[in-house]
């Protein structure tokens, strides 16, 4: 310390012979050091953006591939796969522009249609440090995934170019548009830059939970159970995949939530240790309970877990300590088991590896959680007003059902209508002898497994 | 000839080959199979649904033999194939009317 002191007064003692060599050098140490910090958030966005598309594929196509009966584990893991690409060109040609430019609180305007506008340099309403071209890949991954959720309500039973159109359209009419409400500028539901009835929502526990959660509920709903069910036994095919996928899903939510602090700061710390030990108490959550129900504790049930623990932290991770991240996590372990187990079979309907039981009701259950637990103790967005009910302002509460209330509502209409255009255009259901044949060979003309070969 | 069709738990297959090889026997085709006879199932739950599972894996060993011989294979297989419990599996044995070497057309006991 005193050496560093010693050269900066000889530095200083330098410069002021001439004030106007000192200005230029010192603007240059300005310029340099706002580029180091550039150069570091930058590289943490490029990570976090490869780890969330790691979630969809193979993350997400493992989870649900292992949990399907094995004439359907191509056609599952190609309900997440085809997403990364379809979704990628829908975003670029209008997506990006829809869910991020300026127009109205519910849709954003033209200004980056076919990604224009869209270059190195920084948009400071959104990420001021990075790329924007950072920003809107960074952002695309969370295009692709939330679809990809749905197709845990569909599976073994949707045909496949009804798929794509579904997909197509709800990302236009759904997704984009709720991604413009909560995070777009000027968006309904945007506590930072504008919105009328701000909610929190860290990294899209509204946009990609709720939304995708709910609408697949809709769609289990829409296309009826699958042949034999509940009378045939369904059980999934192979835990090793869905395990090994669960673990992707785990460290990929590093970039999902962490990265959505947009800079590799204090607050991506924050966010990273409240998911991880969200996930680990709903892991455990979910596992005591499946215990003491059945008189095991099952694998799956403790993966299951943990992903549920995920759902729920999404919105809160960026505004809450890390014990509020533990209890948000375990309570989310505990109702997500209650949603699969118990009231999925009272309603019968057949929501095939519970899209809506863990993303829907853990989704909504971690938004209202996060009006309970935010503080500006973690995340000061409000410049020193108090954020949620632990600060003291109860009122938050409502602000957050109030944005469930309109991603549900959103959700069911818009999916549902969705579904009757795509019912009529291409068909959604697979033919059931194609549905018996299994979707791999029916649909692709390939099987996961050729013992023979 | 006859031909012996033992159905066995599968962790006692190598006891089994063993025991046959000991005795001289190492001709047999094998087989993964499922089933059940008097043996209970088990239950198996996925996030709170319950499965029962009936159809167990088995393996199915096959093998002809002269009519001398038969009957000591079906000692070996009885002797090495028990737990003594529910389960352990049956041998049926058949009459076989012919047996052909497919490399060179031998017959009968000289195809074994």
């Amino acid at each position: 310390m005193r050496m560093l002191a010693l050269h900066l007064l000889a530095a200083s003692a330098l410069l002021a012979d001439d004030p106007a060599a000192a200005a230029a050098r010192l603007a240059n140490l300005e310029a340099a050091v706002k580029s180091a910090q550039s150069a570091g958030d930058n590289a943490w966005m490029l990570a976090s953006a490869a780890l969330v598309l790691m979630m969809t594929g193979p993350g997400l196509a493992l989870f649900y591939g292992g949990l399907v009966r094995r004439k359907n584990v191509l056609a599952t893991m190609m309900h997440s796969f085809i997403l990364m690409a379809l979704v990628s060109i829908l975003w670029a040609v209008v997506g990006y522009s829809i869910a991020f430019g300026e127009w109205t609180p519910f849709f954003g305007g033209g200004q980056f249609a076919l990604l224009r506008n869209v270059g190195p340099a920084p948009n400071a309403s959104y990420a001021p440090t990075i790329s924007h071209q950072t920003f809107m890949i960074y952002q695309l991954m969370f295009a692709v995934i939330t679809p990809a959720l749905i197709s845990g309500a569909f599976a073994e039973r949707m045909k496949f170019s009804g798929m794509l159109l579904f997909t197509a359209l709800w990302s236009l009419f759904i997704y984009f548009p709720l991604a413009h409400m909560v995070w777009g500028k000027g968006g309904l539901f945007n506590a930072t830059l504008g919105g009328k009835l701000p909610a929190f929502d860290f990294a899209g526990g509204t946009v990609v939970h709720v939304s995708s959660g709910v609408s697949a509920l809709v769609c289990a709903l829409y296309l009826g159970p699958r042949q034999g069910y509940r009378v045939e036994p369904m059980r999934p095919h192979n835990l090793v995949l869905s395990t090994v996928g669960a673990c992707l899903l785990w460290v990929g939510w590093f970039g999902f939530n962490a990265g959505s602090a947009l800079a590799a700061s204090g607050l991506a710390s924050s966010a990273f240790v409240a998911t991880h030990l969200a996930a680990a108490a709903a892991s455990l959550a979910w596992l005591a309970v499946d215990w003491i129900q059945n008189g095991k504790p099952s694998v799956l049930g403790a993966t299951s877990g943990a992903v549920a623990g995920l759902v729920a932290i999404t919105p809160a991770s960026g505004f809450v300590q890390p014990f509020p991240a533990m209890l948000i996590g375990a309570a989310a372990g505990v109702m997500c088991y209650f949603m699969v187990s118990t009231v999925k079979n009272k309603f019968g309907y057949d929501d095939s590896l519970d899209a809506f039981g863990v993303h829907g009701a853990g989704g909504t259950l971690g938004a209202i959680l996060t009006g309970v637990f935010a503080t500006k103790a973690v995340n000061d967005v409000w410049n020193g007003k108090p954020m949620g009910l632990v600060d003291g302002n109860a009122w938050q509460i409502l602000n957050q059902i109030g944005a469930c209330a309109s991603a549900w509502s959103l959700a069911i209409a818009g999916t549902w209508i969705i579904l009757k255009i795509c019912d009529l255009a291409t068909g959604i259901r697979a033919a059931a002898p194609q549905e018996i044949e299994g979707l791999d060979l029916s649909m692709h003309g390939e099987e996961g497994y050729n013992f023979e070969a | 000839m006859k031909k012996i069709e033992a159905v066995i738990q599968p962790h006692k297959l190598e006891d089994v080959k063993e025991a046959l090889k000991n005795i001289g026997i190492d001709g047999m085709t094998i087989s993964e199979v499922r089933g059940h006879g008097r043996q209970k199932g088990h239950k198996e739950i996925y996030r709170g649904m319950e499965y029962q599972v009936d159809l167990l894996p088995k393996i199915k060993i096959e093998m002809v033999l002269a009519e001398a011989r038969a009957e000591e294979a079906i000692r070996t297989i009885l002797s090495s194939a028990r737990t003594g419990k529910i389960g352990d599996g049956k041998i049926f044995v058949f009459d076989v009317a012919e047996a052909i070497r497919i490399r060179n057309e031998d017959r009968g006991e000289a195809a074994l």
